[in-house]
């Protein structure tokens, strides 16, 4: 074929191009294999973390507190209570009690409370995965010669106590429930306040809005909002809900001061903080939702007599919803790993007790991964990658219902 | 009796008033739209209103002056330095690095994405880098402290590099952004029309010269846009900078040390329980109307540039 080139010189350098071509096709494909790679070692960073060997000491002896060779471990609720009362001050007794009277606790409930509070573990080392298999015997040794009196379990971090256990400052016993609940409050929140206003300003700016220049800088306003970086708005809840709005948000106005709030760094600021974040992205998803949604149908409305708010009631939202909700599920996850605003409108560092009511103190899941993440202690990373495991799942169940929802529901038209 | 009804329906027809008729529920409704689409431009007024007035008190304040927050390389508000430089510099370098990866990483994957894999490559690797795009920062923050950095760490030395510092935070936003520029890029790839690589193909284009001096150019407006709004993007990220880059702020260039950015600054003095009209309270928003003013610019000429210089295809 060369031979018969029409052009003359057309195939003189074809070689070349051909190799050019062939390099920066593996050259691409390079930068995309790249991009997987980063995926998969971030996964298995986590996992390499959320799993692992951990040595620990009591600090009383277990055997100690056998009553006629008994381990303490399987005695009987009555006798642990009685332990409990002689080994503990009477105001820190008083004190359990108060919380949750004995005579309502199960046996492993007491049994955990005697674990915290008299055996009390403490860990000398913390291992990960990765080496925690592959250097197993190593650890072993070490741990056999360094601390003679401690125990080596393999453990996993991620566990159903984990997640159900309030956050407390001991890492063997600490778990996220708090962390998980002031999510769920805050979020909340921000449903209240953005889903509202998001739809409304998308119905607004694709069904009312004429063409004029007010409208149009309220959608070029929408789209800056949508880039400006997530710890303004926070900044900008301190100053607002926080600060200025702080009679309603510690809840004074409704003579509700839950007593441990510090002035308005509250639930219900959190809250409407990342609303304000998201709103934009619900908007901008809400508008091509409806947007979606042909022409012909609001004619067809509009033809048999329909007002302008009986077709975008009963003609435009039904068939705009999957995709509204699509988008909104979007900006909640968005909402849900959201650190950086709320830090700085005031997460409380450590609370062990579960909010329960718009005006209490919060913390939420990626806060308590940034606050164990800060720690210098290895069993805080470990705690941290734990919940980092839980944030994901909630975050991929999240998306994927968003995924489902929009296959299920989605129509073309 | 047809005739009779029809004759009573066009009576009764005659009467109805075609006119346009008030109905109070469609205009509060109507305004109630309005207000949540005004909603947005509050927002804004606030952003604006708030930094501006706390950074004024801050201006007022006996011991700073202007001159000094552009000239002094020291941010130290408790003794009474304020040169905003060394918060600045740690911005650009973790800026920088990150954009040094994500930019030939991010335009790698989307020519190959748009222009080399085929359809069955294409969905499967889309959701990956949705998948990617939607993790938390705070993950990459601590994916940033608990790897890159032990990798930093046994590569140059535990002596040259430092636990906390802007390499790898760098690296690691790199990593985040990455998605981003990909699939705004890949946008505008694909809305170049099919003609356009055909008639490439027809003059004897290789598939490389084809994407990369027809389709590329072609596309030019979005990838500039998509490279802007990543770099708008690294300079407001928060938490891989408060995870890994360190705590302090530092004037250094070097990348294996740690240095406070803006944002890391903020999210620092705000984690405590901050004092309302203290010193420190008012130096975040000056910080943070400082970062608004740069991504807000980023994020307008990303916007002008679109619509400016957009080749439109029928």
């Amino acid at each position: 074929m060369r031979e018969i080139a029409v052009v003359e010189g057309f195939a003189n350098n074809l070689d070349a191009r051909n190799r050019r071509g062939v390099m920066w096709h593996m050259l691409f494909q390079a930068s995309t294999v790249v991009g997987i790679i980063a995926l998969i070692a971030l996964m298995l960073n986590i996992i390499d973390g959320a799993f692992g060997y951990v040595a620990y000491e009591a600090s009383v002896d277990p055997d100690s507190l056998a009553v006629n060779g008994i381990p303490v471990q399987d005695q009987s609720k009555e006798q642990l209570v009685a332990l409990l009362q002689s080994k503990l001050s009477s105001g820190a007794y008083n004190k359990l009690n108060n919380e949750k009277p004995f005579v309502n606790r199960s046996q492993a409930e007491v049994y955990q409370l005697v674990v915290d509070r008299m055996i009390r573990p403490k860990i000398v080392g913390v291992w990960n995965l990765w080496p925690s298999l592959t250097q197993a015997d190593e650890i072993r040794a070490t741990v056999a010669k360094d601390h003679p009196k401690a125990e080596l379990d393999f453990v996993s971090w991620l566990t159903t106590n984990f997640i159900v256990r309030p956050q407390t400052s001991e890492p063997l016993t600490a778990g996220v429930r708090t962390a998980i609940l002031g999510s769920l409050w805050t979020i909340l929140f921000t449903i209240l306040l953005a889903f509202p206003i998001g739809l409304g300003a998308a119905i607004y700016l694709e069904e009312y809005a004429s063409d004029n220049r007010l409208n149009r800088i309220i959608q070029t306003n929408i789209n800056n909002l949508a880039g400006v970086p997530s710890i303004i708005y926070g900044i900008l809840g301190l100053a607002i809900f926080v600060r200025t709005l702080e009679a309603l948000t510690s809840g004074e106005v409704f003579g509700l001061v839950d007593p441990t709030t510090a002035n308005g760094r509250t639930v219900l600021s959190a809250g409407f903080t990342l609303g304000l974040l998201v709103l934009p992205i619900i908007i901008i998803n809400a508008q091509e939702a409806i947007r979606a949604v042909p022409r012909s149908l609001r004619n067809a409305s509009f033809g048999v007599g329909a007002t302008k708010w009986q077709t975008v009631w009963s003609h435009v939202l039904p068939n705009a919803m999957p995709g509204i909700l699509t988008g909104t599920i979007l900006a909640v996850s968005r909402a849900i790993g959201e650190t950086a605003p709320l830090v700085v409108v005031g997460a409380s560092t450590a609370i062990s007790f579960d909010p329960n009511s718009p005006f209490s103190k919060f913390t939420t899941l990626p806060i308590q991964i940034y606050q164990w993440t800060s720690r210098p202690q290895d069993e805080f990373r470990s705690l941290a990658a734990a919940s980092i495991i839980v944030l994901l799942i909630i975050l991929l169940s999240l998306n994927a219902s968003a995924i489902l929802l929009r296959n299920r529901f989605s129509r073309r038209f | 009796m047809a005739e009779l009804t029809m004759k009573n329906v066009e009576k009764k027809a005659s009467t109805i008033d075609l006119r346009r008729k008030s109905r109070w529920g469609e205009s509060i409704i109507q305004a109630l739209l309005f207000f949540s689409g005004f909603f947005s431009i509050f927002v804004t007024i606030g952003i604006v209103y708030e930094l501006g007035k706390e950074a004024l008190l801050f201006f007022q304040m006996p011991d700073v002056n202007l001159l000094d927050l552009v000239t002094s390389t020291k941010w130290q508000p408790h003794t009474g330095e304020f040169g905003i430089w060394p918060l600045f510099t740690a911005t650009m370098m973790t800026s920088t690095i990150a954009m040094a990866i994500a930019i030939p990483l991010g335009l790698g994957v989307a020519i190959y994405l748009s222009e080399y894999a085929d359809r069955r490559v294409r969905n499967i690797l889309k959701p990956i880098l949705e998948v990617l795009a939607g993790i938390p920062t705070i993950v990459y923050g601590y994916f940033a402290l608990t790897f890159m950095t032990p990798i930093l760490r046994e590569i140059f030395g535990r002596d040259v590099v430092q636990i906390y510092n802007t390499g790898s935070t760098g690296l690691v936003m790199g990593i985040l952004i990455l998605p981003l520029i990909t699939s705004m890029t890949e946008d505008a790839l694909s809305a170049v029309p099919r003609s356009l690589r055909e008639a490439a193909y027809a003059v004897g284009g290789t598939k490389l010269e084809v994407a990369v001096q027809v389709v590329v150019p072609a596309a030019l407006s979005g990838i500039a846009a998509a490279i802007i709004i990543g770099i708008s993007r690294a300079i407001g990220e928060t938490m891989i900078v408060a995870v890994a880059a360190g705590a302090g702020p530092n004037f250094t260039f070097n990348p294996f040390v740690g240095a406070e950015t803006i944002t890391g600054h903020i999210v620092r003095i705000s984690g405590g329980d901050l004092s309302y009209d203290s010193i420190d309270y008012n130096s975040i928003f000056v910080l943070g109307l400082f970062l608004f003013l740069i991504t807000l610019t980023l994020n307008v000429i990303s916007q002008a540039i679109v619509r400016r210089y957009r080749e439109v295809y029928e």
